[in-house]
């Protein structure tokens, strides 16, 4: 009778000890909730301990971060967290109004953040506000253009917009696979204006998107595309900018980037606050720091990407900002368009163009 | 007499029903496994797949709508074309290749080196997956040892474009399901008797018609397995195609990923990943026909 209950203990021990296992382990997925914490879903340039380390130590706080690579990861996170779980969100500024909308963001008081040393470009309401409201603050932007080895092409040639579809480039370019910059870029190679897309624009812009496709070599993410510009393997990036350059600039000073006379695409990150957090303070607080002129300063050269700071006020040493084209950037952002902001519908749509494009021999 | 058998009888009825109780409470914990981490999360993915985004991006009323749209959009069809096309020429070239292989390590090394063989065999098994393929792209692009070795012995004047394309896909796909062809395939080999080889030769038959008509059929299931277990880890894999296909085609695991990670359009994610399920579900169904593993 005891062997037997003996059995029937290491039988139940069998089944229940895997379920608490896994029960512990389900647990110790979400963030942690110690007090002093501050959970940051955020891109990989906010993991610098060189950055977050003067920021914690001056609050005594901890910043948890998660790594998202885009808007779509970060709802996917969130669909997995309770409310109040995360604090901070990076964001891609175009789905500043999707998310407001949500109810996922906080209004933010424009006073708290240094504005006036914003340019007014990038501080665009339409990209940080919704009804007169401000969601998010620019931190960071850059470019999705041409970037290119100057010891293989001719920089002069890079302006010319339709440089990647010259026959003379044809298996030294590569492309990012991205289909919102792409399009725009090709929509503008067309010579239409990325903000009017519509549905007649598609089957120009698949054809244009296709023969850039048969020009080139590859088509490739962040690594494959960045590791083919640097190692040679292609002489041009169109998608490219100064994140792919500017941080390769000590061992490959060839490789530059710049706009073409036809104009370019720019992308724009912002921090805003989660609507469900409980830690919006020290969330605000947070936000002041990296756009304070240090935290710009280190974000802006971040170990796993370069960009503008949004903040000019940032401290940048000359070279940097000669890396950067720090002077170039009035003509910069005046040539360049933001990514589009759109509806779901015909977000799928240049899906759909961009995978026909993909699948084209 | 008839109360000792009617008691004999009741206590059989009862030593087969604890039989069976734990029989079931054995194979419980197997079955809820399979409940709640294949039917449950297979049941949730048609659910999602029948509730297609609206146009504000929010789940919307149930409609076959993403079904219809995978249907009627030719680079959709495509790129489920390309994984197919992709499993098969990897399915008939690692398997062509671990033959040879498996059958040296069975039945013409001696058996003390088999061992040594064997881990030889399955030595790259033991690096990263992700590695192996970057490894490859090391290998294969412009820039790579292929090209500099041609260029070094002028045979080339321009790097060739060995890498970025859907060959360099099945080659990376070919590498890694060699091993695992390899492994299915001697372990069957080895299970055969080696005196069936030897009765065809004492009946006239060659070496060579020995292989073939006796050796060969017999182990046709460890080539099943393999090329079974190839289709299912080849056709869902989207690790090699991203690093090595350079988007050049399109394999049906980057379109899944391409609905997540830019819209977080879970219900066509979960429609074109049942898509997928059941063209694995086919392919199983077919190689069982085909071998009546069943009776095996």
């Amino acid at each position: 009778m005891t062997a037997r209950v003996h059995d029937d203990h290491r039988f139940l021990a069998r089944l229940v000890l895997p379920a608490l296992t896994l029960g512990v382990l389900t647990c110790g997925a979400s963030p942690a909730w110690a007090d002093g914490t501050l959970n940051v879903l955020t891109w990989c340039d906010h993991e610098d301990p060189t950055l977050l380390k003067p920021f914690e130590a001056a609050n005594g706080v901890k910043v948890n971060f998660k790594d998202i690579d885009s808007t779509a990861a970060a709802l996917a996170v969130l669909k997995q967290s309770k409310p109040g779980d995360w604090d901070v969100l990076v964001i891609d500024e175009t789905d500043t109004g999707r998310l407001s909308k949500m109810g996922i963001l906080a209004p933010l008081s424009a006073e708290d953040y240094p504005f006036s040393t914003i340019p007014a470009t990038i501080a665009d309401p339409k990209l940080t506000s919704v009804d007169g409201t401000l969601y998010t603050v620019p931190e960071k932007f850059g470019y999705n253009t041409v970037a290119y080895n100057k010891g293989n092409v001719d920089p002069a040639a890079m302006t010319e917009i339709n440089a990647p579809w010259d026959s003379k480039y044809k298996g030294r370019v590569a492309v990012y696979d991205y289909y919102v910059p792409e399009i725009e870029y090709a929509a503008l190679a067309l010579g239409k204006d990325p903000a009017t897309l519509g549905d007649a624009d598609l089957e120009a812009i698949k054809d244009k998107l296709v023969a850039l496709k048969q020009n080139a070599a590859m088509v490739g993410d962040v690594t494959t595309v960045q590791q083919a510009l640097a190692t040679g393997a292609v002489d041009m990036l169109v998608g490219g900018g100064e994140w792919v350059t500017a941080g390769l600039a000590k061992d490959q000073p060839n490789l530059d980037y710049t706009i073409p006379k036809e104009g370019g695409v720019r992308w724009q990150q912002g921090l805003g606050v989660f609507a469900s957090s409980n830690e919006k303070p020290l969330a605000v607080k947070f936000i002041q720091y990296i756009l304070s002129p240090e935290g710009q300063g280190k974000l802006a050269t971040s170990s796993c990407y370069w960009g503008m700071p949004a903040n000019s006020a940032a401290l940048l040493t000359p070279a940097q900002k000669t890396i950067l084209r720090w002077n170039d950037q009035a003509a910069f952002v005046k040539s360049s368009h933001p990514y589009l902001q759109m509806t779901p519908e015909f977000d799928k749509k240049l899906q759909a163009l961009w995978a026909s494009v993909l699948q084209s021999k | 007499m008839t109360v000792y058998a009617t008691v004999a009888g009741v206590s059989a009825a009862h030593a087969v029903s604890r039989v069976r109780l734990a029989g079931l409470a054995y194979v419980a914990p197997a079955v809820l496994w399979i409940l709640l981490f294949f039917f449950a999360p297979v049941l949730i993915m048609v659910g999602y797949s029948l509730l297609p985004l609206d146009a504000n991006g929010a789940l919307g009323a149930p409609s076959l709508a993403d079904y219809r749209t995978f249907f009627a959009e030719s680079a959709y069809l495509g790129a489920l074309s390309n994984s197919v096309v992709t499993t098969a020429i990897v399915v008939v070239f690692s398997s062509l290749l671990a033959y040879p292989f498996a059958y040296c390590i069975a039945c013409v090394i001696a058996p003390r080196f088999q061992r040594i063989a064997l881990a030889a065999a399955i030595l790259p098994f033991w690096t990263s997956y992700v590695v192996r393929s970057y490894a490859w792209l090391l290998a294969l692009s412009p820039t790579g040892v292929i090209n500099y070795s041609l260029r070094a012995l002028h045979l080339i004047n321009h790097p060739l474009i060995l890498a970025y394309n859907p060959h360099a896909t099945e080659l990376g796909f070919i590498h890694f399901f060699i091993m695992l062809n390899t492994l299915t395939i001697y372990a069957n080999l080895v299970q055969i008797n080696p005196r069936y080889a030897l009765a065809a030769e004492d009946l006239g038959a060659s070496k060579f018609w020995g292989f073939l008509t006796v050796t060969l059929p017999l182990s046709l299931p460890g080539v099943a397995v393999g090329a079974f277990l190839t289709i299912v880890l080849c056709i869902g894999d989207y690790v090699t195609p991203q690093i090595l296909g350079g988007f050049r085609e399109l394999l049906l695991p980057q379109l899944i990923m391409m609905q997540i990670q830019r819209q977080l359009d879970l219900p066509m994610a979960s429609a074109m990943s049942l898509i997928l399920t059941v063209v694995v579900a086919m392919a199983y169904m077919a190689m069982q026909r085909w071998l009546k593993m069943a009776r095996l």
